[in-house]
């Protein structure tokens, strides 16, 4: 067994809440945010604030709805996209909570997870809150051109979500519960030699496929045995590929069991090509839609993973090729949590 | 990875052969059709109103032909720079590609929206180290590119 870790204890995912941006608000998932915030500045001067602001508004809101203090969450695990994850240290500067800075690219919402539930089950915390954010327009001057430049984006190119998402994971029984987590597959850095930054979907594809494979193979599962799956950003190129890399692995997926956030968040009208991206695409899927179909029972077992590209401008200057990532954490649904763990 | 003469074992090169074979399987290309066909129309339509500034000045405001050509320039420069400002520009760009920023609007985008950009990090830092972060290149290389040209034309003038 390398890299899954079964969660004895089974620490309950309690809580989640989505913050989404405006165009995020106008996509298919719109109404299930908890909050869709309409300017882009979220009121404060610059874009960084901005995104600062999304991710505290998602932990406080997270934390308020599981009807907790920030005094009783034990500590607070995430990140961002952008450099030194400032917009994760500057709202954890405000929230006071014990800070865990994660960089994961866009897999943060699935680390965060991962390290959260291997937390509570081993018993070192009694309630974590993980939360991811990415904000389109920080993303862009960061990673691309200035705003208004005029340049054409490639099919294959995917567009940052702007929002942020955050789940508390407990083992307290009093809290309500959503879902138990019953296994963490940490992910192995891969890389199958694409250079093409503005196709992210198909450099992170191959660490999804490598996830998914070990975590079968370690679980003795098929993809059968999940109502859903769930991948962070790999937009139509990618999820493609996917399906292609697992057909060609022996364990190929179900097509109707088998969602990417990053086609989930925008529709096709949106314009935005190959799909949505960033930490905090797959954040607010997961903390609206997907936490609400398995609150609803419509799916019980899902497998949550979240892909990451982890380059940066300078190794992407430098002709450097993309290496990906993709952590997994299986989510099952409970009614009736109390007695499980 | 640390060893520069290294080369991938011939099982992990035809691995990332056959990965990138994949890749291109399934990405979509850019439709070249669409493409030509809107950047002939919108940059056509920027220099034909780019001429039309021209003759303008020539037969009403009494300008010569360098004066009109200046002319020319300075209003296509200013109506892009508007429409950067506008949040305008940048959509153009995205339906015309090389047909919005081929003609001069092109270099008046790529200076005004850096500078609106980088404004938050301060005028010297921000704005004044940042301002040529696109159009730079074009001027290094432009400029140098010309002057290996001079020199060329110096030595055999025809």
């Amino acid at each position: 067994m390398q890299g899954t870790i079964e969660l004895l204890r089974r620490p309950r995912l309690c809580m989640g809440a989505a913050i989404a941006g405006k165009k995020e608000g106008e996509g298919p998932l719109g109404t299930g945010y908890d909050q869709v915030i309409e300017d882009d500045l979220f009121g404060e001067e610059s874009w960084e604030k901005a995104e600062c602001r999304f991710f505290y508004t998602a932990c406080d809101t997270c934390i308020r709805k599981a009807g907790l203090t920030r005094e009783q969450v034990d500590v607070l695990l995430g990140g961002d996209l952008l450099n030194q994850i400032t917009s994760a240290s500057m709202a954890a500067r405000e929230l006071k909570i014990p800070f865990l800075g994660l960089y994961g690219a866009c897999s943060t919402m699935a680390e965060g997870l991962c390290i959260a539930a291997m937390l509570v089950d081993a018993g070192h915390v009694r309630t974590a809150l993980c939360a991811a954010s990415s904000h389109f327009c920080s993303a862009e001057r960061q990673y691309r051109f200035p705003l208004e430049y005029g340049n054409q984006r490639t099919p294959t190119a995917q567009w940052t979500v702007t929002g942020s998402g955050a789940s508390l994971i407990s083992s307290d029984e009093s809290l309500p519960a959503i879902a138990q987590c019953t296994h963490v597959t940490i992910g192995r850095v891969t890389d199958l030699g694409v250079a093409d930054a503005n196709n992210m979907g198909a450099a992170m594809a191959p660490a999804a496929a490598d996830t998914l494979a070990r975590h079968f193979r370690d679980t003795h599962r098929t993809p059968g045995d999940y109502d859903l799956i769930i991948t962070g950003d790999l937009g139509q190129v990618g999820h493609d590929i996917l399906l292609e890399l697992m057909r060609q692995r022996g364990v190929p997926l179900i097509t109707e069991r088998y969602i990417d956030c990053g086609l989930e968040v925008f529709s096709p009208g949106q314009d935005v090509h190959a799909g949505g991206s960033g930490c905090g695409c797959s954040a607010i899927v997961l903390n609206s839609h997907i936490l609400e179909r398995i609150r609803r029972g419509e799916v019980h077992r899902v497998l949550f993973m979240a892909t990451g590209a982890l380059l940066s401008t300078t190794t992407s200057q430098q002709g450097e090729t993309i290496p990906g990532i993709a952590h997994a954490i299986v989510l099952e649904g409970c009614s009736a949590c109390s007695g499980a763990s | 990875m640390f060893d520069k003469n290294a080369k991938p074992s011939p099982r992990r090169q035809q691995q990332l052969d056959r990965y990138k074979q994949l890749v291109e399987r399934m990405s979509p290309n850019s439709d070249m059709g669409k493409g030509l066909l809107r950047a002939f129309w919108v940059g056509g339509t920027i220099c034909t109103l780019g001429q039309a500034l021209q003759e303008i000045g020539k037969a009403w405001l009494g300008m010569n032909n360098t004066a009109a050509s200046t002319f020319c320039s300075t209003v296509l420069v200013f109506l892009t720079a508007l429409l950067t400002g506008l949040g305008v520009w940048d959509k153009i760009g995205q339906y015309a590609g090389a047909g919005a920023f081929v003609p001069i609007s092109g270099f008046a985008n790529a200076m005004v929206s850096p500078a609106m950009e980088f404004r938050r990090e301060g005028l010297v830092l921000g704005l004044g180290a940042k301002l040529f972060t696109i159009a730079g290149p074009v001027l290094v290389w432009g400029v140098s590119a010309s002057v290996i040209v001079g020199i060329i034309y110096a030595i055999w003038p025809w």
